[in-house]
């Protein structure tokens, strides 16, 4: 094992990814001198052909990445998920919806990698945790990771993957430092990670929800409540069964989402575990995620959006209410 | 330029399948033996197929909704693209895609697309992997006088020429954007003039003429596979029909003169093309004749198959959202 922060495990799976399949190659903005960190070293090691910097013309590289997926290429795209917004038509008409519609002739091995740049102040228009709207839109595989393990190992996958993926990387994760196994490893897609087993609540937490989740989780041991600490890890595939499974063994559920609360990935998890776990539940489901406001510049009010340790704790406390 | 006897009676041969097949979709559609849209491509067939007379099996096409000339032009099969539009088992896309997404990959037809200008990104990228894979195919894409006021467009073009990529934009610029004349919402006298925006060469072609097509096409490939970059084409032209078959009965204001259309209809890309071939003896009114009445059979083989051929099962309603399938939610 080595520590690694977030970055660097991007970083790491970049590189050990465009070194095994000469198909792959990157494009974004300013990725050549890496403004946002995860791509350096990578225009010395691969060379301008295969690191490209794009003009700044999201839909139209966003379009291009597909046109190169389909026919050889394995490209990844740097992006920002606020931007993901100028190139929704290229995501969703193409990448999203061109296999079916096709009838299966398209092949589209195609990442997006988005960072979620919330949580530090960037305001409304750079704040964007949009992952919900791409889960409701069948055609693309949505990855959450929630520390620098998985996030190379998921990234990896996504890499190998041969359908479209957007992996949404949390920025408030940016100065995590984790373990990172040795060798070769890849994290597979649909398989929840059991973070933390307990018996009398399960938290299901989302990308940089699941350290406020687990610190959660700490605070109630020593108040001396069981908590069960779930990671999907992915979104799309979502690993319902380790959800169930869950519920079923504790009773109560509560979901942590840093997406705002409305049709949330929260709500979706609720939903399936109300239709279809409905028998274990010994309490309503708690939904913590975040307030249906955009994202305010000034910190005394950011700070009130997002889930926090404190709000997971309450939640977790009311199922627990007679 | 020289073009030989066996292109010139290759592009007549698939201008008269569009013309046919286009007529065909009339007379069934309005008959009532499919819904949805459908955009008649009649009067433009010189377009598709003077263009893709220039290419190799092996380049790869995108279109957009006005969108069976394309790949009959770059040689798809008529019996799966009209069982596509009944919606049939057999179609290009097991019935799933319909008139609006024709595509054959097998043959370097990457997809038509609904939405205007969204396949411009998508040529554009296959180009691009052209270049960074080091492979010799070319990409091209058609889009009309609509889609080149889409930043699609211009974003496109602009990353093919900072990149030089092996691409060819093709404009069919037949005038109207459904009712919207073009010289009310393009800024230019021609589409192509924007090409000296994006630094790229921009060639103004009469678009009835397929051979005038063909041998700016040529040009433009020949440009493209080596390696000195993309060109804008813009192919004047007119379509004869109303926008879309399942608008036709949709009241209109008046937008274009009868007169404008019998204008257009004098300069008829088959008439043009086959008079060329019989005053240069490539081939005699016989021969032309025959050439349209084999495509009328080819067309009403086609709907033979297209009416024989089953629906899909229920069962195929989950098939094909995944190369790598994953659970259903």
């Amino acid at each position: 094992m080595t520590q690694a922060l977030f970055g660097e495990a991007i970083n790491q799976a970049t590189i050990e990814e465009m070194k095994r399949d000469e198909r792959v190659f990157i494009m974004g903005e300013d990725i050549r001198r890496a403004v946002y960190g995860s791509t350096a070293n990578l225009l010395a090691e691969f060379g301008e052909k295969r690191v490209l910097d794009t003009p700044l013309s999201e839909n139209g590289f966003f379009g291009a990445a597909i046109g190169a997926s389909l026919v050889g290429s394995r490209p990844i795209v740097e992006t920002l998920t606020s931007f993901m917004w100028v190139a929704m038509d290229q995501l969703i008409s193409q990448a999203a919806k061109m296999r079916y519609m096709f009838g299966g002739q398209a092949t589209l091995p195609v990442v997006y990698r988005a960072l979620m740049m919330y949580g530090g102040g960037a305001a409304a228009h750079h704040s964007d945790r949009s992952y919900p709207m791409f889960m409701n839109m069948p055609g693309i595989k949505i990855v959450v990771p929630s520390n620098p393990a998985d996030m190379k190992g998921l990234l990896k996958t996504a890499v190998r993957d041969d359908d479209p993926v957007i992996v949404f990387e949390d920025g408030t994760l940016a100065g995590m430092r984790g373990e990172i196994p040795d060798g070769e490893y890849i994290t597979p897609f649909g398989e929840a990670n059991i973070i933390r087993e307990g018996t009398d609540c399960t938290i299901v937490a989302i990308a940089g929800a699941v350290n406020h989740a687990i610190s959660a989780a700490e605070n109630l041991h020593k108040e001396g409540i069981s908590v069960e600490v779930l990671d999907p890890r992915t979104l799309v595939p979502l690993d319902k069964e380790t959800i169930l499974n869950s519920v079923e063994k504790t009773g109560r559920l509560v979901v942590v989402d840093p997406a705002h609360k409305v049709c949330s990935a929260a709500s979706e998890i609720a939903s399936i575990v109300a239709q279809e776990g409905f028998w274990s539940l010994q309490a309503p489901i708690q939904k913590v995620a975040s307030e249906q406001v955009h994202i305010p510049f000034t910190p005394s009010l950011e700070k009130l959006v997002y889930p926090d340790v404190t709000k997971i704790s309450n939640a977790v406390k009311n199922t627990l209410e007679d | 330029m020289s073009i030989n006897k066996e292109t010139l009676i290759m592009i007549l041969t698939r201008m008269w399948i569009i013309r046919n097949f286009e007529l065909k979709v009339m007379e069934v559609h309005s008959a009532g033996e499919f819904s949805g849209a459908a955009h008649p491509y009649i009067g433009e067939e010189a377009v598709a197929v003077g263009a893709c007379a220039a290419l190799r099996d092996t380049d790869y096409i995108a279109g957009n909704h006005r969108s069976h000339g394309h790949p009959l032009a770059k040689g798809g099969s008529v019996k799966k693209a009209m069982a596509e539009l009944y919606g049939r088992v057999d179609g290009y896309c097991k019935g799933k895609g319909g008139s609006m997404h024709l595509a054959d990959f097998s043959i370097g037809i990457l997809g038509e697309s609904g939405i205007v200008a969204s396949s411009v990104p998508v040529a554009t990228g296959a180009a691009l992997s052209a270049k960074v894979q080091g492979k010799d195919f070319v990409s091209m894409v058609f889009f009309g006088d609509g889609a080149s006021n889409q930043g699609a467009c211009h974003e496109s073009m602009n990353m093919a020429s900072v990149w030089n990529l092996p691409v060819i934009f093709l404009c069919e610029n037949n005038q109207f954007a459904v009712t919207t004349s073009y010289e009310e919402t393009v800024a230019v006298d021609h589409i192509s003039d924007r090409a000296s925006a994006y630094n790229m060469p921009g060639v103004l072609v009469d678009g009835q003429d397929a051979i005038a097509m063909y041998e700016a096409t040529v040009a433009a490939v020949e440009r493209a596979r080596s390696g000195q970059g993309p060109t804008l084409i813009e192919g004047l032209t007119y379509r004869y029909e109303e926008h879309s078959l399942g608008l036709g009965r949709v009241r209109r204001g008046e937008y274009r003169t009868t007169d404008q259309i019998d204008q257009w209809r004098k300069r008829d890309p088959i008439n043009i093309h086959e008079e060329y071939l019989i005053n240069n003896n490539i081939a005699s009114r016989e021969e032309c004749d025959s050439i349209a009445s084999d495509s009328e059979k080819l067309v009403d083989e086609a709907v033979d198959f297209a009416r024989n051929s089953p629906f899909p099962e229920p069962d195929e309603l989950f098939e094909d959202m995944w190369a790598n399938p994953i659970p259903r939610p």
